[in-house]
């Protein structure tokens, strides 16, 4: 096999499993270890850099990093990755003053975006130091699209909210509200550069069913969430059906059993491991004591005298077909009494305000086609993120898709090709501090993960703002933080000054490293000391020649805890422990380079003075 | 020394043997050896080596002299019996553990200065006494722990780390224990575990004594330029004489060796050594020549490694000469037999005296 270019840096990113697993490339490890230090603020801004809504997303990610978590492969949990990231935002000082410097001077160049969410506002947030002016068109009467309208305050305190979407307006926004864009191709022939479409995915899907509107009592979920937010759902039935079971059923129906419901059921066409929930989602509601019920598939709405009295559904099961793909068999039908049903069964892009004759290619499900590189449409100028690209995701992904979008906008404001993404970076440095000392806590914890702690359920149930998760408290955050494996403090290998003295392979708890002979893939990958379990997915580290006897080092990254205990027992320091910090590029910044702050410039302005004052002196 | 112990954490595919052991069972404490010291890598062979024997720790006894090589037991099988005695006296201190109970599987672990300078007469004295034991000699050409003094072992024209060359004859513990009778002679190289575990294995099974004398550089003090034990020197001159593969009592012996190659030589409880791709000439069983083949190779500097002399187990899998055969002692351990047995006490040494009266 071919030696691994560990100068590449997705080689070394991959072995960050979280980071790799972050949409937006969070640095994990290295905001964690801050924490650990008390570092809260710097953890904060660390975070800030990639995911830019840290209180927020540390309340209410989908924490796709945690799944992929080293951790998980070892102990079956993954670090409390998402509910760390909570801890710095809650301890850290005011960072304003280390927030990006924005230019006096414009570049001369206005931007307009669509919709007031998280995709718009990451745009926002990095174009505006560039010297941008952006203009966000927001059709409701205030900010921050289904973070705001539908995540529900039990779940994100209206204030962590605003904190973090004021951050970005306070740079300068001209946010314009209640104002509904409700034609691009007049948006376009206004004065702008370039046009982001943040609008999302606002249109929840239909149950179109016998006696769907035959009554008042049956509501699209994510409808219905924003009329609670703006105050104008303010109770509910008793009997509540919610249909669907993901992540908006579940903020469906924990928001009823605040607002009065006595019986709340959750009705699932399939079995758990189908549900399209979050695990920690649906033990959230199961606390909570709603029910789920599995196998019942809605057949139609019993509405007497117009109103809604029950609902029926085929009691099913289900089986694959030839094709693979399950196939429901009805046993029988079953009705259930309910006052109240809500439709939580998806969500939908719509575009009723983008002619189709302004050079926007639309495909088949009457969705823009957007590039997966650029975010730009088949219109030159006119780029789409967040969950109107391409339908509903998350926060993260929204994220993600801005800090790409200004990429592409500032290239195109400057007449670059888009295709030219900014290269990612890589540092490297060696963590050694003396003969066993090393920069960073390399002892396995073997700890289970911290336990949330959960407000009890009587007083959450008494308002509908009452956050129910408690944070981690200092315990619990110091506890937590030691099972972060520090996967990004790398072993990197130098093949030269290896002696094959073995006592790497020796030492090794997880069998990670092999010294074989080379040969092909097939071959080589069933010589080693321990049999692979994820590979590919989780990379082998192949080494050069060795110079005694020209077999070479291999490395399965599966499983390695970054113990360091191979470089301690290394008499040559042929493999060192070396932290990789992956650079980065954003919009208008090279990999690794960063924005000045008001704190810098007054830094920078402050000994700037005294250089002059010296000066003057001599 | 490392400041961190070695995790419990193991991949989860770890292999279980039959005990419900798994080889990280079988490890001792942290070693606080030099990084890269060949010692440890003996070590990690001989925990794989009880492994995959799936001999219970705790029916064995692992005893030492003094050296970098006498704390290496501490480093393995952290539930067996242990003894680290003074420097040069592992093999009396095995021979009254063994004697006292023979049903232990005895594992003595020694260094070139502890057996061939302050050792050397124990060490004829257990080859002759032919205890049933597994003494491992790890070779290192000089003093470790003392700070790298040339030892017994050391070539004539070795080069120590500050330059001074060795001009004392050294004494082979290979030959050595050839010509003292032992039944079981190996040699072989930390750097290899591939014949190395093998080799172990043979040597637990052989009954009587069995030396294996393990080339295991000091990374500190004899690694360097112009050392004849250093990793490059081994590999460099490294000469895999013959091959030995080990065959548990109840496995079929394959014969997946080409006709004529191979050669099955059978020990006491039924297990065999396979010796494959051995020269024409020689013959692992023929004492006087392969002490001949050993010497002819050296000439030619080479270092001849492997299972390189073995006696095959009398035909009713006795062994008559071993140490409890010689002594004739009682088949059930001693310390299994009833005191009255063993002390037949005043009356009895009474009469004793009487008949010298
Ligand atoms: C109930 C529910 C709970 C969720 N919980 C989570 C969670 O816990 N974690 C998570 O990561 N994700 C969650 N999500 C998903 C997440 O909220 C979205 O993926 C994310 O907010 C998408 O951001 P966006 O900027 O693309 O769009 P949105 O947040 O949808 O923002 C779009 C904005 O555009 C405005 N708009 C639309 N059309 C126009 C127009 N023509 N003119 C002007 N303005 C317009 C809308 O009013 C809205 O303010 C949840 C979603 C729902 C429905
Ligand atoms: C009676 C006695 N004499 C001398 C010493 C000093 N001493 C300690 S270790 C050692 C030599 C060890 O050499 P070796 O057996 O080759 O072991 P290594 O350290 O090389 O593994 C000596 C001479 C001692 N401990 N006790
Ligand atoms: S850091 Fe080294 S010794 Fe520790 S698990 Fe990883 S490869 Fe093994
Ligand atoms: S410990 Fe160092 S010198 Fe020894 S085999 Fe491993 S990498 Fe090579
Ligand atoms: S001094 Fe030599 S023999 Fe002793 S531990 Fe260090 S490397 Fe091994
Ligand atoms: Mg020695």
């Amino acid at each position: 096999m071919k030696p691994t270019d560990t100068a590449d840096p997705r080689h070394y990113h991959r072995v960050v499993d979280c980071q790799w697993g972050c949409p937006a490339h969070t640095n994990v490890p290295e905001y964690i270890r801050l924490i650990a230090n008390g570092h809260y603020t710097e953890s904060y801004l660390l975070n800030r850099k990639s995911n830019v809504f840290p209180g927020i997303l540390g309340r209410t990610c989908d924490r796709p990093c945690e799944p992929v978590c080293r951790r998980v492969r070892l102990d079956g949990e993954p670090v409390a990755i998402c509910r760390l990231k909570r801890v710095a935002a809650d301890l850290r000082d005011d960072i304003t003053g280390h927030l990006p410097a924005i230019p006096q001077r414009k570049n001369g160049r206005r931007i307009a975006c669509v919709g007031a969410g998280a995709a718009s506002l990451t745009v926002a947030n990095d174009l505006l130091p560039l010297g941008y002016e952006v203009t966000i068109f927001e059709k409701l009467a205030r900010p921050g699209g289904l973070m705001w309208t539908n995540i529900p305050e039990f779940r994100l305190p209206a204030r962590v909210l605003w904190e973090e979407i004021d951050q970005i307006l306070d740079m300068g926004v001209d946010l314009r509200l209640n104002a509904p864009v409700d034609s691009l191709a007049a948006l376009l022939e206004e004065d702008y550069d370039a046009v982001f479409i943040g609008s999302g995915a606002p249109k929840g899907k239909e149950l179109k069913l016998p006696g769907r509107w035959d009554s008042e009592q049956v509501h699209i979920g994510i409808d219905w969430l924003e009329s609670v937010r703006f105050g104008h759902v303010t109770e509910c039935g008793e009997r509540v059906l919610v249909i669907g079971v993901g992540n908006t059923a579940m903020d469906c129906c924990r928001t009823a059993q605040r607002l009065g419901a006595k019986k709340v059921r959750v009705m699932a066409r399939k079995t758990k491991p189908y549900f399209k929930a979050s695990p920690w989602e649906l033990d959230d509601a199961i606390e909570e004591q709603v029910e789920i019920l599995e196998n019942h598939s809605p057949s139609r709405f019993i509405v007497e005298e117009g109103r809604l009295v029950a609902m029926e559904f085929d009691r099913v099961t289900w089986s694959p077909g030839d094709d693979g793909r399950l196939r429901a068999t009805v046993h029988d039908t079953r009705v259930i009494e309910c006052d109240e049903v809500i439709l939580a069964i998806g969500q939908d892009t719509a575009f009723p305000w983008i002619e189709r004759d302004i050079g926007i290619d639309f495909n088949r499900w009457e969705m823009p086609v957007v590039d997966k590189a650029t975010f730009m449409t088949s219109r030159a100028g006119v780029f789409v993120g967040g969950d109107a690209a391409w339908g509903p995701e998350n926060i993260i992904w929204a994220v993600e898709h801005g800090h790409q979008a200004a990429i592409s906008i500032h290239a195109y404001c400057e007449d670059r090709p888009l295709t030219d993404r900014p290269p990612e970076g890589m540092n490297l440095v060696s963590q050694k501090m003396g003969l066993h000392e090393w920069s960073y806590s390399n002892d396995y914890d073997e700890a289970e993960r911290v336990k949330m702690r959960h407000v009890d359920l009587q007083e959450r149930f008494r308002r509908l703002d009452i956050e129910v998760e408690e944070g981690f408290d200092i315990e619990q955050t110091l506890t937590e933080v030691e099972r972060c494996l520090n996967c990004d403090i790398q072993t990197h290998f130098e093949a030269n000054l290896c002696i094959e003295c073995d006592a790497c392979i020796d030492i090794c708890p997880l069998d990670c490293l092999t010294i074989a002979r080379n040969g092909p893939e097939e071959d080589l990958t069933r010589r080693l000391t321990a049999p692979l379990l994820n590979y590919p997915e989780e990379p082998l580290f192949i080494s050069e020649e060795l110079p005694q006897t020209g077999r070479i080092m291999v490395k399965d990254e599966d499983l390695c805890v970054h113990c360091g205990l191979c470089a301690e027992r290394c008499p040559t320091a042929a493999w060192d422990m070396r932290k990789s910090d992956l650079l980065v590029p954003y919009a208008g910044l090279g990999a690794g380079e960063s924005h000045p702050t008001l704190l810098s410039l007054a830094m920078a302005g402050a000994a700037g003075e005294a250089a002059a004052a010296s000066g003057a002196e001599r | 020394m490392s400041h961190i112990r070695k995790p419990r954490v193991h991949h989860p595919g770890l292999a279980r043997n039959r005990l419900g052991l798994t080889r990280r069972d079988y490890e001792g404490a942290m070693s606080t050896l030099c990084a890269g010291c060949g010692h440890d890598s003996i070590t990690a062979a001989i925990i794989e080596a009880f492994w995959e024997l799936e001999i219970a720790p705790h029916e064995v006894a692992k005893t030492s002299g003094i050296g970098c090589s006498g704390k290496t037991p501490t480093y393995f099988l952290k539930e067996a019996h242990g003894f680290n005695g003074v420097h040069g006296r592992m093999p009396s201190i095995t021979t009254g553990a063994h004697a006292a109970n023979r049903d232990l599987v005895c594992i003595g672990v020694s260094g070139d200065g502890d057996s061939l300078s302050i050792g050397m007469g124990q060490f004829a004295h257990v080859v002759r006494r032919n205890v049933d034991m597994l003494y491992i000699i790890e070779n290192n050409g000089v003093y470790g722990l003392t700070k790298g003094q040339f030892s017994a072992s050391a070539d004539v024209g070795s080069k120590a780390k500050r330059g001074q060359v060795n001009r004392e004859h050294p004494i082979d513990s290979v030959l050595l224990a050839l010509n003292l009778g032992a039944g079981f002679v190996a040699r072989s190289f930390s750097g290899d575990k591939e014949q190395l575990v093998p080799i172990l294995k043979a040597g637990l099974r052989h009954r009587g004594f069995a030396l294996i004398d393990v080339i295991s550089p000091c990374v500190t003090f004899n690694d360097h330029h112009g050392s004849t034990k250093s990793y490059q020197y081994t590999r460099d001159h490294y000469n895999r004489l013959v091959y030995a593969d080990f065959v548990p009592p109840a496995h079929e012996i394959a014969a997946t060796y080409e006709s004529g190659d191979a050669r099955t030589v059978k020990l006491h409880d039924g297990s065999a050594i396979t010796f494959r791709k051995v020269p024409g000439d020689y013959d692992p069983t023929d004492r006087d020549r392969v002490y001949g083949y050993i010497r002819e190779r050296q000439r030619s500097g080479e270092v001849a490694t492997g299972l390189l002399y073995v006696e095959p187990a009398l035909e009713d899998g006795g062994n008559a000469s071993d140490f409890h055969g010689i002594q004739g002692t009682v088949p059930e351990p001693l310390t299994e037999c009833a005191f009255e047995d063993l002390c037949p006490g005043a009356d009895a040494l009474a009469k004793l005296q009487g008949r010298f009266r």
